[in-house]
């Protein structure tokens, strides 16, 4: 049997809501990426995303799409990343997930993206523009040969036929979008979609979820995780990364603050 | 009659085509692509689309012959006069479709993007026509260069928004349009303005241009005794011209359909937009097609003198006509399109669209024989261009 993925094993053994940080690859500068996900590790984060630049991703607003574009501007390509994460599991053992857009995954190749994937030990990716039907016809087996997750997403107007759908092919989590919009869009929760989160969980979904976009601080972090396992912060920690004078120091106090340990 | 190279059911054209969506806009697509057809075929949808297609737009447009234009390259040449469409473009075609689909689907606004403008024109034009609020969205560069069109679409009452995003040209309008589809999903219908997109759109905006090849078969009948021409030439920019002028030859062997595409200043200066040269397959703006693109898969921004065919992508049936070798692709260059756009002009009496510059200077390169019969789909007319003509042939001098 192949060890258990630590994704898996995070969520079997969470005692605490689980915080999932996206940061993109290669930023503020080129050679951050290590930096940053050392950092989001030291202040306590549970799951690391990294973005892979795109240069049209469209289910983005301005904060990473300009991340994007300043870091394809340093150089930034997906095997740029690969070479970067190469020793990356001497040190990070939190859960790492990518995140990007399907082009360049194709381009590199699927399966040599996977088994790339496999080799520095990334756990998951979430590519919001593959469809489920292309996965399970396409990528699906490939994925799992080499042991790694896709995670979908599921948003308010997912309907819960469709829900079911994607329960039964995910691993790992669901990643549940709060509300129509795309990333950074809005913040904070409504009662609106407190009452989408409490129709999700009366579904007894097999996979637990995580609520992402509109998730800021540590006030809309507890509260996403009343109706879920945890929640994803992205738009405002790239805001973050924008603007750091101490990019170690502001990170670990950043990810401190919303886990509650200062 | 047997349309293989039609769409499938699974949204394809060989291997092109698809949804590649994410998951907030499935949905809405997915309304779009499971009632799109049954929609189209309600008497009563296609009363209102006739009704609209000819009293509002001025359908069918004539199928003129260019005698002088037929003297100079020695053979017979028809311009299918999709200029003399109300808003000075084949785009309405699309739009009076699209408007009336999403009406029944019940929604009250509308998104578009344009490039050259006409499309973001006719949009707001057919939203003023039914009372429905209009946003479109346009490249910050194209908003300078198609000045015209913006004080048209503003005065049709559109609110005209600049993508400051990438190139700030066609692609990064078309990336803010769907980011305000997937803001809005609820209320509004995007109205893309091509042949390209997700599953259904390519598909249900070449059916809505198909009225172009059904009009040039009954007219050709008419002229020429026969229903079919020799060629048929379109420019490409996502294709949906091109589309509505193959459509009903698509399957017809002994009509070569020719396909123009942008070369701006020239197919491998690193300024073009020529795709079926320079592209490979990928993913932009929801289905697989040819796409100009690094090696790294980051999408190449595109150069064109004109912003309707400025443009990284190509429509996926065009991408299958072009990799399967039914359809014959030529990259024409500015200058080129330029020259032919005044030979037009002085020997037709027709100023030209740029874009459509491009598909007429292909009956230099074909070397058609005497007796063959070209249609040349005359895409629109060439007042919103001319600045860029003033500019690049002195005019004013
Ligand atoms: C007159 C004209 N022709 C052609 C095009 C290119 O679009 P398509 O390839 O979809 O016909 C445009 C686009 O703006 C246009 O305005």
């Amino acid at each position: 049997m192949t060890k258990m993925n630590r994704i898996t094993k995070l969520f079997a053994e969470a005692t605490e809501p689980i915080l999932n940080v996206y940061a993109t690859a290669g930023y503020p500068n080129f050679g951050d990426t290590m930096t940053v996900l050392h950092a989001l590790q030291e202040g306590g984060v549970d799951i690391i995303e990294i973005g892979m630049p795109y240069s049209d991703p469209v289910a983005d607003g301005e904060t990473i799409q300009q991340s994007n574009q300043v870091s394809l501007d340093q150089g930034m390509t997906v095997a740029h990343l690969f070479e970067q994460l190469k020793a990356m599991r001497q040190t990070i053992t939190v859960p790492v997930l990518l995140m990007g857009y399907i082009n360049p995954v194709l381009q590199y190749g699927v399966e040599a993206f996977c088994k790339k994937c496999a080799e520095v030990g990334i756990d998951g990716v979430i590519l919001p523009d593959l469809p489920m039907a292309e996965y399970e016809s396409e990528y699906q087996a490939i994925f799992e040969q080499y042991g790694l997750y896709n995670i979908f997403l599921i948003t308010p107007q997912t309907t819960d036929a469709r829900i079911a759908q994607v329960d039964a092919i995910s691993n790992g989590f669901i990643y549940m979008v709060s509300s129509a919009s795309t990333t950074g869009a809005k913040t904070g929760i409504s009662d609106i979609q407190e009452t989408y989160f409490k129709r999700i969980n009366g579904m007894n979904l097999k996979n637990p979820r995580l609520i992402g976009f509109g998730i800021s601080d540590r006030a809309s972090f507890l509260k996403a995780s009343e109706s879920a396992a945890g929640a994803i912060i992205g738009s405002a920690f790239v805001k973050l990364l924008g603007q750091a004078q101490d990019l170690r120091g502001e990170i670990v106090s950043f990810v401190q603050s919303i886990k509650g340990k200062k | 009659m047997k349309q293989s190279f039609q769409v499938d059911e699974r949204g394809y054209y060989g291997d092109f085509g698809g949804a590649f969506i994410p998951e907030m806009l499935y949905p809405n697509v997915e309304e779009l692509r499971s009632r799109y057809l049954d929609i189209m075929a309600e008497p009563a949808f296609q009363k209102e689309f006739q009704f609209l297609l000819k009293d509002f737009v001025g359908r069918p447009t004539p199928l003129f012959k260019a005698e002088r234009l037929s003297a100079k390259y020695q053979t017979n040449i028809y311009l299918k006069r999709e200029d003399l469409c109300h808003t000075g473009a084949h785009k309405v075609n699309n739009t009076i479709g699209q408007i009336l689909v999403a009406k029944r689907l019940g929604k009250n606004k509308i998104v578009a993007e344009t490039g050259a403008g006409q499309h973001g024109v006719a949009t707001a034009t057919v939203c003023a026509l039914m009372g429905m609020e209009c946003i479109v969205y346009m490249g910050a560069i194209d908003i300078e260069r198609q000045a015209p069109n913006v004080a048209r679409m503003r005065m049709l009452g559109a609110q005209v928004v600049a993508a400051q995003s990438g190139s700030k040209t066609l692609k990064d309008a078309t990336n803010e349009a769907m980011r305000h589809w997937i803001n809005n999903p609820v209320d509004t219908h995007y109205i893309i303005g091509s042949v390209v997109g997700p599953h259904p759109y390519p598909d249900m905006v070449a059916r809505f241009q198909s009225v172009i090849s059904e009009e040039i078969r009954i007219q050709l009948q008419e002229k020429e005794g026969r229903d079919y021409p020799d060629y048929v030439i379109a420019c490409v920019g996502g294709g949906s011209n091109a589309a509505g002028a193959f459509y009903h030859f698509l399957d017809e062997p002994r009509t070569q359909l020719i396909a123009a595409e942008a070369a701006g200043k020239g197919v491998n200066s690193g300024h073009s937009a020529a795709t079926t040269f320079l592209g490979r397959p990928g993913v932009l703006h929801g289905s697989k097609s040819l796409l100009m693109q690094t090696e790294d898969g980051q999408v190449i921004e595109p150069y064109s003198i004109s912003a309707g065919l400025d443009y990284p992508g190509i429509g996926p049936m065009h991408a299958n006509l072009s990799s399967t070798g039914r359809a014959r692709f030529f990259g024409i260059t500015d200058a080129e399109a330029l020259d032919a756009a005044v030979e037009c002009s002085v020997l037709e009496g027709i100023i030209p669209a740029l874009e459509t510059a491009h598909a007429l200077a292909v009956f230099e390169k074909l070397h058609a024989k005497p007796e063959e019969v070209i249609v040349v789909n005359l895409s629109g007319r060439g007042d919103k261009d001319l600045s860029t003509y003033q500019q690049h042939l002195k005019l004013n001098d």
